[in-house]
């Protein structure tokens, strides 16, 4: 009885504005409002609102065998309260249908697991605050940012509670072993592991529409035909991927919508064949074997590791001075300084470096505000430089103050200052 | 093939270019007969190219008076729109030039003509373009060749000429139009007419870049499925060690350098004033500005308005090892051009391991990804990234580590390799037609 298992991610960073070197010291205003409030309602109109109601649709239609997971990051929903509130709603109204699962991930779409412990479970933490602030959920399973794993992010998401976590279903983990089972990693053996199909994932996401596929045309029948042939070698098929390949990157004129329109029907009239949450999965089927994974993998390009977002000279330089700043940061006890340095965490900041590919023009570039990688660092480190101005003074007024604790230990009000620094 | 110069007598990259191409397409097999204005005896060439100096070219008397009237008819060409032409100097030539026997040594001994062109670019270059076309003609007839491939404007009527004796097709390779040398007010309305004319002409046009090809199709209006594309390229230079030191730089102080014509199309000007605005952040940085032209006193007395005369050094005209040797100095090179077709010296500065900064309108900024773009006119955001490039050591390691695999890629060989492509199928296509 194999289940298909959808999760679909979403997310928008918060693009940040052209920032000169005349702008440093003179404006701590870092993000791109016209362009994020533009990219987001363009997105919401050609995917989250349509799709969304067609999922709505789709679960009512097959009253309740009909399920999805979603990952939604906390600064895409941040995003969403001020520039497209309509799409948040609709979002709380599939979350309401109680057939749509919701996923843990990092806040600020990190890549906090591979550089900074504290800093990841500090913002899976408020991940999930967030979930259950805005949807009443909890989460349960957690998934990391692009997919990024190791045995290591295994057994903190473990320990931070969830019941299992995702990555990706390459053979740089699996060797010879099928992604249509659940798992165990080595490092976490009460907690289980959903890997993506990738084959099947990325005809959808990727291949749809490519005219020169030599399966294009792709319809349901074709599809629902080589999800059938896995029957008896399947436990869970997992469809994992970006929820704006609907209507964003396979555009409405492909026939996406159509084609998940009458999918899951397609997909049921096999009788073996159901559909399932992650939480689902991992209640249904007994782990069938450990998979240990020393190095990171992500569910990125061909190579499926880091190197979109690390390895050249640019994106190190920007990561290590970025996380250097992190104990500096926390010291202040300034929210707003905090909040900022977080956002600056986010993952997108590092991929527009990226060099990989950079010569022959490619498929990043869809994806990139900036020109060049060069002029990504160039705007990063501008800011970066005039927020690192903005925590020296900060840093500054602490001391001044605290020279004055120390001139004046008897005055009533320097010991208050005293106590309240220390608590 | 024909051009206007050849090493060592060059003075831009039009000559450098020729030779490059020329030395790659003969590596390939290819026989080039390279037709010249001039050209010294006692200069040996350094390539296997069969140099044809026009100066040298006897045209016998009966030729000669055969062929004036036409001759003629190629300079009317130009007489009509030349009244409305500044260069009252230059009309008043053609008009003594249309008895070209005043212009030519007649030889008893052998009773035949004799033109004495001078290949340089004086005021009387339209005039020299023409007598070098009408010699052409004569080239045209007794040297055997498939394809006539000419190089700008200067050598586009030859290449007509040429064509009416050889019916070979006609390629017109475009290193540099008038539009780009001038504004719209300067323009030499004969170069401009000289270009479409021969634009039209062409069987088939080569443009150095996509934004040449660009500035045909529009300001000329040539079909663009004429044009191809062929990129120049760079030769890797043998890095010579010299004690020249043009500039000396104090310690730790940082050199940003502008390199070329100190012209308009070149955009020093703009290089001074995200000069002036950088030096506001940071004094231990030296601008240099290496080259001579019609704007020097202009960006001379602008240096003195900013207040910034002790940090802008102004080298004049410099010799090719000079000009290595402020590239072995320099931190940035940066090439602020209002207009460029290409833009070799872009090349050239990766090679010597210099990070670069192109303006947006130059060829070379389709070739050399890994160096920074910025629009000429916007020089706060020049201002930024020279900032950013010299404050940031990453961004220069990651920028030179990309241009230098870059650079391997970038070779004239390719350059030639699409180059035959094109002889290829223009020699079929005519032999299609016959």
């Amino acid at each position: 009885m194999p289940s298909i298992c959808f999760y679909f991610q979403v997310h928008q960073p918060k693009r940040l504005r052209k920032y000169t070197i005349f702008d440093i010291n003179n404006s701590h205003h870092y993000e791109d409002d016209v362009a994020n409030s533009q990219i987001m309602q363009k997105v919401a109109n050609k995917c989250y609102l349509p799709m969304n109601k067609i999922l709505l649709d789709l679960i009512h239609q097959h009253q309740g065998n009909f399920k999805v997971a979603f990952s939604i990051s906390g600064v895409a929903i941040e995003q969403m309260k001020i520039y497209s509130p309509e799409t948040l709603e609709s979002f709380k109204e599939l979350v309401a249908t109680g057939h749509v699962e919701l996923l843990g991930e990092t806040f600020y779409h990190s890549l906090a697991a591979v550089f900074s412990e504290t800093e990841f479970r500090k913002q899976i933490q408020k991940h999930k605050e967030l979930m259950l602030q805005e949807f009443n959920y909890k989460t349960k399973i957690f998934r990391n940012t692009e997919l990024i794993y190791n045995d290591n992010i295994a057994r903190i998401a473990s320990e931070e509670g969830f019941k299992a976590i995702i990555t990706e279903g390459t053979e740089k983990i699996l060797g010879w072993k099928s992604p249509s089972f659940v798992y165990k990693p080595v490092s976490a053996q009460n907690m289980k592991l959903l890997l993506k199909n990738y084959s099947l994932s990325d005809d959808i996401a990727f291949r749809f529409s490519n005219q020169a596929w030599n399966e294009f045309p792709l319809d349901t029948e074709k599809y629902s035909k080589w999800i059938h042939s896995l029957d008896g070698n399947a436990e869970t098929i997992n469809l994992f991927m970006d929820y704006e390949t609907y209507g964003e990157h396979q555009w409405q004129e492909t026939g996406i919508f159509e084609f998940m329109k009458v999918l899951p029907e397609r997909i049921m009239q096999h009788p073996s064949f159901s559909f399932n949450t992650p939480s689902e999965v991992i209640e249904k089927y007994e782990a069938k074997d450990f998979i240990a994974s020393p190095n990171l993998i992500s569910w990125a390009d061909t190579e499926r590791d880091l190197s979109a977002w690390m390895g050249n000279y640019i994106q190190d330089d920007s990561l290590e001075k970025i996380y250097s700043l992190e104990k500096r940061v926390y010291a202040t006890k300034n929210s707003n300084i905090i909040e900022t340095w977080q956002s600056l965490l986010t993952s997108d900041h590092f991929y527009y470096m990226c060099t990989k590919y950079f010569s022959d023009g490619d498929v990043h570039k869809y994806f990139n505000p900036y020109e060049t990688p060069y002029e990504a660092y160039i705007n990063y480190q501008n800011v970066l430089t005039d927020f690192e101005n903005r925590l020296i003074i900060i840093e500054k007024e602490f001391s001044q103050k605290r020279k004055f604790i120390a001139k004046k230990p008897n005055s009533l009000k320097a010991k208050k200052a005293l106590e309240l620094e220390r608590i | 093939m024909y051009g206007w110069e050849f090493p060592p007598f060059i003075s831009g990259g039009l000559g450098i270019a020729c030779h490059d191409i020329t030395k790659e397409l003969i590596d390939f097999g290819v026989e080039v007969n390279f037709v010249l204005p001039n050209f010294p005896d006692n200069i040996e060439n350094s390539t296997k190219v069969n140099i044809i100096n026009s100066s040298k070219i006897r045209v016998s008397k009966t030729e000669f008076l055969e062929r004036k009237d036409s001759i003629k008819e190629l300079l009317n060409l130009h007489k009509i729109d030349s009244i409305l032409s500044p260069y009252i100097t230059e009309y008043e030539y053609l008009e003594k030039l249309e008895s070209l026997q005043e212009f030519s040594n007649f030889e008893e001994k052998t009773n035949s003509y004799l033109l004495n062109i001078n290949a340089s670019y004086g005021p009387n270059l339209l005039a020299e373009a023409s007598r070098y076309a009408f010699i052409a003609g004569f080239i045209a007839q007794k040297v055997e060749h498939d394809i006539i491939h000419v190089h700008d404007w200067m050598t586009v009527l030859a290449g007509i000429e040429a064509r009416k004796f050889s019916s070979k097709p006609l390629i017109y390779q475009v290193h540099a139009l008038e539009t780009d040398r001038s504004d719209k007010d300067s323009l030499n309305i004969n170069v401009f007419n000289i270009e479409k004319y021969g634009l039209e002409q062409a069987d088939l046009i080569i443009a150095v870049s996509h934004y040449t090809k660009a500035c045909i199709v529009e300001n000329y209006g040539i079909n663009p499925d004429k044009i191809k594309v062929v990129h120049n390229s760079v030769s890797k230079v043998k890095v010579k060690t010299s004690n020249n030191k043009i500039v000396t730089k104090k310690d730790g102080q940082k050199l940003v350098l502008f390199l070329g014509r100190v012209t308009y199309q070149k955009g020093p000007d703009y290089f001074l004033e995200a000069a002036a605005k950088i030096l506001k952040f940071d004094k231990n940085i030296q601008f240099v500005i290496a080259g001579h032209g019609d704007m020097i006193n202009r960006l001379i007395e602008r240096t003195a308005e900013l207040k910034i005369g002790n940090k802008v050094h102004f080298t004049g005209f410099l010799n090719r090892v000079e000009v290595e040797a402020l590239f072995r100095a320099a931190d940035i090179y940066v090439m602020p051009s209002v207009s460029e077709p290409f833009g070799i010296s872009g090349l050239e500065a990766a090679l010597f391991d210099v990070p670069v900064i192109l303006s947006k309108q130059t060829g070379v900024s389709e070739v050399l990804h890994n160096s920074l773009k910025v629009d000429f006119w916007d020089t706060n955001e020049l201002a930024n990234q020279i900032i950013s490039l010299l404050k940031n050591p990453a961004l220069e390691k990651q920028i030179l580590l990309g241009a230098a695999r870059e650079l391997k890629e970038t070779q004239w060989e390719n350059s030639a390799r699409k180059i035959i492509d094109i002889y290829e199928t223009m020699t079929q296509r005519a032999h299609n037609y016959a």
